[in-house]
């Protein structure tokens, strides 16, 4: 509003100005006679009036500590021909705080930052919406720190032992196995299955592990690490930390949340080298060379171990603890499911966490639930929603006010949680299933990849609505999620096909639309998805079937990736080795001792904006180019939910 | 959105230029006076206005969509032949000659007694006046309502107010300008939280305030559009222009009176042949203009510099919906890079997002082939098609120069 106003001081009506311009402020005076001299020339001016810009922009980043200077040589490159005021914004501006900060190095910038906190730092706490601080602070500065740590040294010692450690887990588990209530078979064949890799890994296991001892007595810093913060934020943070830094909360968080996906790309190099010391779960050795960035486990070894500790006295809630294991086993799958599961636990710890003594509920909450998190994230990589649901619940709790007592905030707390999952994930889901039922009509054919909750919810809905259309199903291994979604549709009397995704340009071109879920939905219109979707869409598209994405807003995320490769999750190798239920297909069944072969079981992919046609969510149908919009209003009234 | 209009473009050229260039908009735009007075001007022209003018069967031919009714009105090259023809060939309708009567001593009565007021009569008073948008015209009646209103609570007025602009919307589902240019009054209008503090009267004065606001930046959308559209049109060049549309006949009088030199090629815009009514204005302004038939728009697109076409609505997607055939040559256009600029007042932003052609409430309209048509073969005769936005290269709204996508952001800021 206030930027299109102020263009209006450009006397020629040039729409550049209004399109795509950043408008001319104004904030100086004297320099408004140039501009205005200048429209008869102004259609070409971007072109003739940015190269003197960009040196100015340059020499004032150098980090020069001279003050004056500086501002004296930018106010001289002033009358050189560039009318645009940013240019002197930018040129003063870094001055005064530090000269480095505009090199636009992440560790000059840090440094920076932790000075400030340095100076502010005061009592032993603070609240930190970074996850990744809060992980690494909690072990130390909590008292009950130290069970946990020991917990994980003896993890180390499991991972390292062979059969002497599998003997040691069937003992416990099958001491466990009754006072747990609900142990379902597919549970019990995936603790089956992990001991028998156990024992098969445990050779190669004891080679893994000797490389992580050393460097094992780094490890109380180190953690777990998938973490979205960049590694220098974390190592700086731990550094200043111990002197105890406490800082005002919103002020900085603002500045700090954005810089971790800024680094995106450094965190996966930095984690790359801290790998060696993570302790807890056992590295997989034949990984693919692109994603080695990407933590890959060997799945199943850590399942019984963890179940092992189910009832010793640990800093993780039971709740919680139940929740990852479920995580790690893949009872809890689905990016709502997760969240939702996610939530509710946390919500249980809430409702029995007491704060200890000489301490204030919002800091060591906050602490509390970073290491949750972080144990989490050890069970499995976290979805984005699950990202912005937590980040949801440390704004609610950095943002009660002191005067709550603890029995009052824990139920403002656990109402936000309830009002959460409610509001943006039930309620979206039923709008979301609104919106999309007036785009089917009778006579269509609708294909749909994997299982979404949402579109099943939607498929259904429009058959209750007595809409004549039938339904593809496209699937594929290893996964098949697509036939327990095909069961739960004929069982409801719809009309279904059912094909595997080698067969999709085949079964294309009698589709009329495509109706997709999503992981989650980015800046730039991306979609974040189960691998496959991209292919579905790109082959919709060549076939010019519209592709409808339903995915609920807060899902939404402001990152921006360009490919399924910087961030992704790799899910069991062995998945896709074996062929269930067919013995006589095992020419890879020892290729984990091959050096020359590597499996790689991608779980997401990412699907361009260009191939998507609309994007269903809470907020209404709206094309990929304006999730952005979205994103800036969901924040907005995050604030206030 | 509209309190960023981008009418400053306006301001300017009063400021900058001699009045005499603004004879467009001075004269259709209203004095104030006019529009608290409450009587609107009383244009009658013709006797098939009344038959589209029907305040109590919206629809009175049900083969012809009032969508087409009031298009024929307005660009009214079209005239009566074919809508005459078309009703025998439909037959009678009993209710023609009734409505006609009752159309007269309702007007009269309508204004100033608040307890016999019709908003289908006010929209239809404004709706005669041959340079105002059907939209505008329905902004202007719906300011009409919050003035005659009587009622005693903010609530009250609100349920009025949605009960006139859903009678509004009813009047001609098909029209997509009018039910956006409705559903963004009320958005615009209705939507302040100060309204809450005030008391009544107050408040109301303030809605009739922005109303007004609301119903004058409309009407002078159509000479912002012209004077931001001035920088793309360069000389020499030649312009492909489809239809009629009023907003881009102002855009090439604005550049004619500019003394720009440019040709316009215009297609025939069968079946009502809106591109002889747009060649025959443009001639008039002496630019050079060929006419062509359409389906000769590729043969000719090697010799366009741009194409320029209105729309009926502009969608969510950014998209537009216009009149059939303008797909096709934006098609043509995109596979031989020319730009395809759309001329378009913000109050036509709909809240719709088509998936393909057949995914819209079809407008139709008869289509006269000269000869008689077997009842075996069947007629296509849908009035208008959706351009999808990637073959649209900027949009020109009275918001400022756009690029499709931008039409959905100021969609969901307006909406949510």
């Amino acid at each position: 509003m206030e930027a299109r106003r102020a263009s209006r001081t450009v006397s020629d009506p040039k729409v550049r100005h209004v399109g795509f311009f950043t408008p001319d402020p104004n904030p100086h005076p004297g320099r408004t006679p140039l501009a205005s001299d200048a429209p008869v020339s102004n259609s070409l001016s971007p072109v003739m009036i940015l190269p003197p810009r960009q040196p100015s922009d340059r020499t004032a980043a150098v980090p020069v500590p001279e003050t004056g200077l500086r501002r004296q040589t930018g106010a001289d490159q002033v009358p050189v021909g560039s009318y645009n005021p940013s240019e002197s914004l930018l040129s003063s501006s870094p001055l005064p705080s530090s000269p480095s900060s505009r090199v636009g190095l992440v560790d000059g910038e840090f440094s920076e930052e932790s000075g400030g906190w340095l100076r502010r730092s005061e009592s032993g706490n603070y609240a930190s919406s970074l996850p990744d601080t809060m992980v690494e602070r909690a072990p130390e500065n909590s008292a009950s720190a130290a069970p946990r740590l020991e917990s994980k040294k003896s993890v180390e010692v499991t991972g390292k032992g062979g059969k002497a450690v599998v003997e040691e887990q069937n003992e416990v588990q099958s001491s466990s196995k009754p006072l747990k209530a609900k142990t379902t078979k597919a549970e019990r064949r995936a603790l089956q299955e992990a001991q028998r890799a156990a024992k098969a890994s445990g050779k190669e296991g004891n080679k893994s592990a000797a490389v992580s001892q050393g460097a094992a007595p780094v490890k109380p810093v180190k953690q777990p690490a998938q973490k979205k913060d960049g590694p220098p934020v974390s190592v700086s943070v731990v550094s200043f930390d111990k002197k105890g830094g406490d800082r005002p909360p919103e002020k900085e968080r603002k500045k700090d949340v954005p810089a971790p996906r800024m680094q995106f790309d450094d965190k996966s190099r930095v984690q790359k080298a801290k790998k060696h010391a993570v302790v807890k779960q056992t590295e997989a050795r034949n990984r693919v060379e692109l994603f080695r960035h990407l933590p890959q486990y060997e799945h199943g070894t850590q399942l019984p171990d963890l179940e092992s500790k189910f009832f010793q006295l640990d800093p993780v809630h039971p709740a919680i603890y139940k929740v990852g294991l479920q995580y790690l086993a893949g009872d809890i799958s689905g990016g709502n499911a997760r969240c939702i599961a996610m939530l509710q636990a946390f919500k249980e710890a809430i409702e029995d966490y007491s704060t200890p003594q000489e301490k204030t509920l919002a800091r060591d909450l906050t602490a509390k639930i970073s290491s949750y998190v972080s144990f989490f994230i050890e069970c499995r990589p976290l979805s984005i929603s699950m990202g912005n649901a937590i980040r949801f619940l440390k704004t609610r709790i950095s943002d009660l006010p002191l005067t709550l007592s603890e029995s009052e905030a824990k139920a403002a707390l656990c109402s936000d949680i309830e009002h959460f999952i409610n509001e943006k994930i039930i309620l979206a889901d039923k709008v979301i299933v609104r919106h999309a039922v007036t785009k089917i009509r009778d006579g269509d054919v609708l294909l749909t990849y994997g299982s979404s909750c949402v579109v099943e919810m939607i498929l259904l809905y429009a058959h209750e609505m007595g809409k004549q259309f039938r339904v593809v199903v496209v699937d594929s291994r290893p996964k098949l999620e697509g036939q327990a979604l095909l069961r739960r549709l004929v069982a409801k009397g719809l009309s279904c096909a059912y094909s595997h995704i080698n067969a999709l340009s085949y079964i294309m071109h009698e589709v009329t639309k495509v109706f997709l879920g999503a992981a989650s939905v980015l800046s730039n219109g991306t979609v974040y998805s189960r691998v496959g979707t991209a292919s579905v869409a790109m082959v919709a598209n060549a076939f010019h079937v519209p592709v409808l994405i339903c995915c609920e807003a807060y899902k939404f995320h402001e990152r921006v990736q360009l490919d399924s490769i910087c961030s992704n999750e790799l899910g069991d190798p062995d998945a896709i080795a074996k062929v269930p239920g067919r013995t006589d297909v095992n020419y890879l069944n020892n290729w984990a001792n091959k050096e020359n072969l590597q499996l790689l079981n991608l779980m997401y992919d990412a699907t361009p904006a260009d191939y998507i046609s609309m994007i269903v969510t809470d907020y209404g149908m709206i094309p990929p180019t304006s999730v952005p919009v979205i994103v800036r209003e969901y924040r907005r009234d995050h604030v206030f939910l | 959105m509209w309190w960023r209009s981008a009418s400053f473009i306006l301001d300017q050229r009063h400021l900058q230029e001699d009045p005499p260039n603004d004879i467009a908009s001075s004269s259709s735009k209203q004095p104030p006076d006019t529009l608290s007075s409450l009587s609107p001007p009383q244009t009658q022209n013709s006797t098939f206005m009344a038959t589209a003018a029907d305040p109590f069967n919206p629809i009175p031919n049900p083969k012809i969509s009032a969508y087409y009714q009031t298009r024929a009105a307005h660009t009214a090259v079209v005239t009566s032949d074919w809508l005459a023809q078309a009703q025998a060939a439909v037959g009678h309708h009993p209710d023609d000659a009734q409505a006609a009567q009752t159309h007269q001593p309702l007007l009269a009565a309508s204004p100033s007694s608040g307890k016999s007021f019709c908003v289908i009569n006010e929209f239809n008073n404004w709706r005669k006046q041959p340079d105002l948008a059907e939209a505008v015209a329905a902004i202007r009646a719906l300011a009409a309502v919050i003035r005659a209103s009587e009622a005693t609570t903010m609530m009250e007025l609100e349920i009025e107010l949605k009960k006139a602009s859903d009678s509004l919307k009813s009047w001609d589902t098909t029209s997509i300008s009018l039910t956006a240019g409705c559903d963004l009054f009320m958005r615009y209008v209705t939507r302040t939280s100060a309204l809450e503090y005030e008391d009544f009267n107050s408040a109301r004065s303030r809605l009739i305030e922005r109303a007004e606001k609301f119903g004058e930046i409309s009407c002078k959308a159509r000479r912002i559009i012209a004077m931001l559209s001035q920088d793309f049109i360069f000389d020499g060049c030649t312009i492909l222009v489809h239809g009629f549309s009023r907003v881009v006949l102002e855009v090439l009088k604005t550049a004619a009176q500019n003394k720009k030199l440019f040709r316009v090629f215009c297609t025939e815009g069968r079946p009502d042949r809106t591109g002889l009514r747009l060649s025959n204005e443009l001639a008039k302004l002496d630019v050079p203009v060929k006419l062509l038939i359409d389906s000769a728009v590729a043969y000719t697109m090697d010799e366009v510099d741009m194409v320029f076409v209105g729309a009926d609505g502009v969608v969510e997607s950014g998209g537009i919906i216009n009149m059939m055939g303008t797909y096709q040559i934006a098609l043509v256009a995109h596979s031989m890079n020319k730009p395809v600029y759309v001329a378009a007042e913000s109050y036509k932003f709909a809240r719709l997002y088509p998936l393909d052609q057949k995914d819209m409430a079809p407008a139709l309209r008869p289509i006269d082939f000269g000869v008689p048509i077997p009842s075996k073969v069947e007629v296509e005769r849908s009035a208008r098609d959706y351009t999808p936005p990637q073959y649209l290269t900027l949009l020109f709204t009275d918001l400022g120069v756009l690029t499709p996508s931008v039409v959905s952001d100021e969609l969901i800021q307006l909406y949510l």
